[in-house]
């Protein structure tokens, strides 16, 4: 452990665990949240570790609470962030709209469990992608990332803060039961403050301050609260001073830049790993805990003489989409796997479509996909 | 009330956003009134503005954050309070202020509300009080008193409203007092003496919605309100909060009713870190 409290080595830790430390690692320094299977545990470590660093951790009443507590920390200037499953992850949903709105950076990571309703507490699942991107009301960008390892869950939560701090948004780690809750070796070096990203700060006078008015990048610098700026913003439809515009005009400006921050910064935002797919003709794209099965079926397809490939999604939203369309070019067939009965398989099928097969390996939570399944789908594809 | 009358010389401009003005609310709307007395607290508590967070929820007293000249948040329908703790917690320098309406913090709020009181957060509460929701239109809420009309209780309210006072000082309020807004220099005080109290303080201040409520409740007009507030209200400091439920017949009891101190959330928070760090240089 380093001097800071911060920690610094090499550990065996579940996934949980491990983005409770990705987080501290990023300078995160609030947490609010609810017991929730099974994502209590990252909560769990955070009320350890967060004094120990000289954060604050709060049990708030509920998840509607633990999300507006989020965002009203992250306006002090904190990063900040939740923890939850698909029950609260629904309760967010609300005020991860708000978060949204207010361009306010925190993260909040849903440790996926089979749903719908209160599902299979214990047990995997993959059900929440689409909530994901579509969950909250109204028009808008998110950005989600999908861990398939505790040593992923301690870097992408790093990743999230970046993003979040980058793009003023909230930024959703999408692990699953699988993942929190597997041990692993994970390696935890000690982070570079250039490393992290801080959120733009404003850079004129107090006088000249605009909340929401965006640099060239679509992006507005944000001030932090207390500061003298004497700044407001809401959740209603707003110009670039904060103050309500109940227009067609200021909803097309607002909502169109909300969603263009993200959009036109997709290059920099997208994330994926690829195995084997130069001469692939069949790629198995697949996210979280199901890529890792993957990895098995498209290796045994390899060694049975098949073409296969792997795309790993690490983000999923914004969704790797000029990259899957490149690929169907090449491909006979994207084998999808998930552990829900088809999500991300529908964009998987909005890029490929024309071009190449999309082949949906549903399986509806509980367990993970015996990888005997998915190698079964290759041979379809090849077929 | 006092029978003498002080004009004063002060400008308050400077802690509101006078390039909103006009402001939405009606004629004769009580949330004005209330503000101003805000206002004036803010200066008689010679607090720092600009170390002063206000936060409001959803509805006609929603739209207070949008109208002072301070950090201002304009959250989600019933969440004012739970933003409010994370900017409390996140800087335990601010001086936290959430200034919205019955519904908002009664109703979606509610569940908020008594676990902000419970934790002893570190903020002032200012609840206007209308008896109904103004902003879509005078449906009866969780404060509406019992019989009264409104657009959702056509036949008369079958509900038993909250006594407001009662249930936040069940809950762990550190400063608990009601005014009316007829009430004027005593609710400015009463604000900036919350403000500057450690501690969860809630004041819950009841104002006239001539366009609504009062229409459909035989007082068409503000003043009509206001003179019911002169008939009926009693000042009764350190009243028993149990007993001054607001029915049709009985009085309207004002005044400060309770005032006691208890370790705020942060000062509890402050415990846990060094605990934390005293385990760290074991």
């Amino acid at each position: 452990m380093s001097e800071n409290g911060v920690l610094c080595g090499t550990f065996f830790m579940n996934g949980d665990v491990a983005c409770a430390e990705g987080a501290i690692s990023a300078g995160c320094r609030f947490f609010a949240g609810y017991p929730i299977t099974p994502a209590t545990e990252v909560a769990e470590r955070m009320s350890e570790r967060l004094p120990y660093v000289g954060g604050v951790y709060v049990q708030m009443e509920d998840e509607i609470a633990s999300m507006n507590a989020v965002l009203g920390a992250s306006w002090t200037g904190r990063k900040a962030m939740t923890a939850t499953s698909g029950p609260g992850f629904s309760l967010m949903m609300e005020n991860l709209g708000l978060g949204v709105m207010l361009e306010t950076p925190c993260v909040l990571a849903n440790v996926q469990r089979a749903g719908p309703s209160t599902g299979l507490p214990t047990l995997v699942g993959q059900g929440d992608m689409m909530q994901a991107r579509w969950g909250s009301h109204g028009s808008y960008e998110i950005i989600a990332l999908v861990p398939s390892s505790p040593q992923e869950m301690f870097d992408l939560t790093i990743t999230a803060f970046n993003l979040s701090e980058r793009y003023r948004v909230p930024v959703l780690m999408m692990s699953d039961e699988a993942v929190g809750h597997m041990s692993e070796k994970v390696v935890i070096p000690q982070i570079a403050p250039e490393e992290l990203v801080n959120r733009r700060r404003p850079h004129g006078g107090q006088e000249q301050y605009l909340p929401y008015k965006p640099d060239e990048d679509l992006i507005p610098p944000m001030a932090i609260v207390g500061e003298g700026y004497r700044f407001h913003v809401t959740g209603l439809t707003h110009d670039e001073r904060g103050y309500p515009a109940m227009t067609a005009e200021a909803q097309d400006q607002l909502v169109r830049r909300l969603a263009d921050k993200i959009r036109l910064n997709k290059k920099d935002i997208i994330r994926y790993e690829e195995v084997e797919v130069e001469d692939a003709e069949v790629i198995v794209c697949a996210y979280g805990i199901s890529a890792r099965i993957a990895r098995l079926a498209v290796r045994q397809a390899r060694a049975e003489g098949m073409r296969a490939g792997l795309l790993q999604l690490i983000t999923v939203w914004p969704f790797a989409e000029d990259r899957i369309r490149e690929l169907a070019q090449q491909v006979k067939a994207f084998v999808v796997p998930e552990i829900n009965y088809g999500q991300i398989v529908l964009e998987v099928e909005r890029c490929a479509a024309g071009k190449a097969n999309t082949l949906l390996v549903a399986h509806m939570g509980g367990s993970v996909h015996d990888p005997q399944t998915i190698l079964q789908a290759i041979k379809e594809a090849v077929r | 009330m006092t029978s003498t009358t002080k004009v004063e010389e002060r400008t308050l401009d400077s802690l509101l956003r006078l390039d909103r003005l006009p402001h939405i609310w009606c004629p004769g709307c009580g949330i004005g009134p209330a503000v101003g007395c805000f206002i004036r607290a803010v200066e008689d508590s010679g607090l720092n503005p600009d170390k002063i967070a206000l936060v409001s929820g959803i509805g006609c007293t929603g739209r207070v954050a949008g109208y002072v000249k301070l950090d201002s948040f304009h959250t989600t329908h019933g969440r004012a309070l739970p933003f409010a703790t994370g900017l409390n917690l996140g800087n335990p320098d601010l001086n936290v202020v959430v200034f919205s309406g019955d519904g908002d913090l009664l109703a979606i709020g509610g569940n908020h509300l008594i676990h902000a009181a419970r934790r002893n957060m570190d903020m002032t509460i200012i609840c206007l009080n209308n008896f109904n929701y103004g902003m879509t239109g005078g449906q009866m809420g969780p404060t509406t008193p019992l019989d009264a009309r409104s657009n959702t209780s056509p036949y008369g309210n079958i509900e038993y409203p909250f006594n407001v006072p009662y249930l936040v000082a069940a809950s762990g309020a550190t400063y608990v007092a009601r005014w009316t807004v007829l009430h004027a220099r005593q609710l400015e005080w009463s604000i900036a003496e919350a403000m500057i109290k450690p501690g969860f303080s809630f004041i819950e201040v009841l104002g006239p919605c001539p366009t609504l409520y009062g229409r459909m409740n035989k007082q068409p007009k503000g003043m009509d309100t206001m003179h019911h507030y002169q008939e009926k209200s009693v000042v009764k400091n350190g009243a028993d909060p149990k007993d001054v439920g607001i029915t049709a017949e009985g009085p309207i009891v004002v005044g400060k009713f309770v005032d006691i101190e208890r370790p705020t959330f942060w000062e509890q928070c402050k415990l846990v870190i060094d605990r934390a760090q005293a385990k760290k240089n074991e």
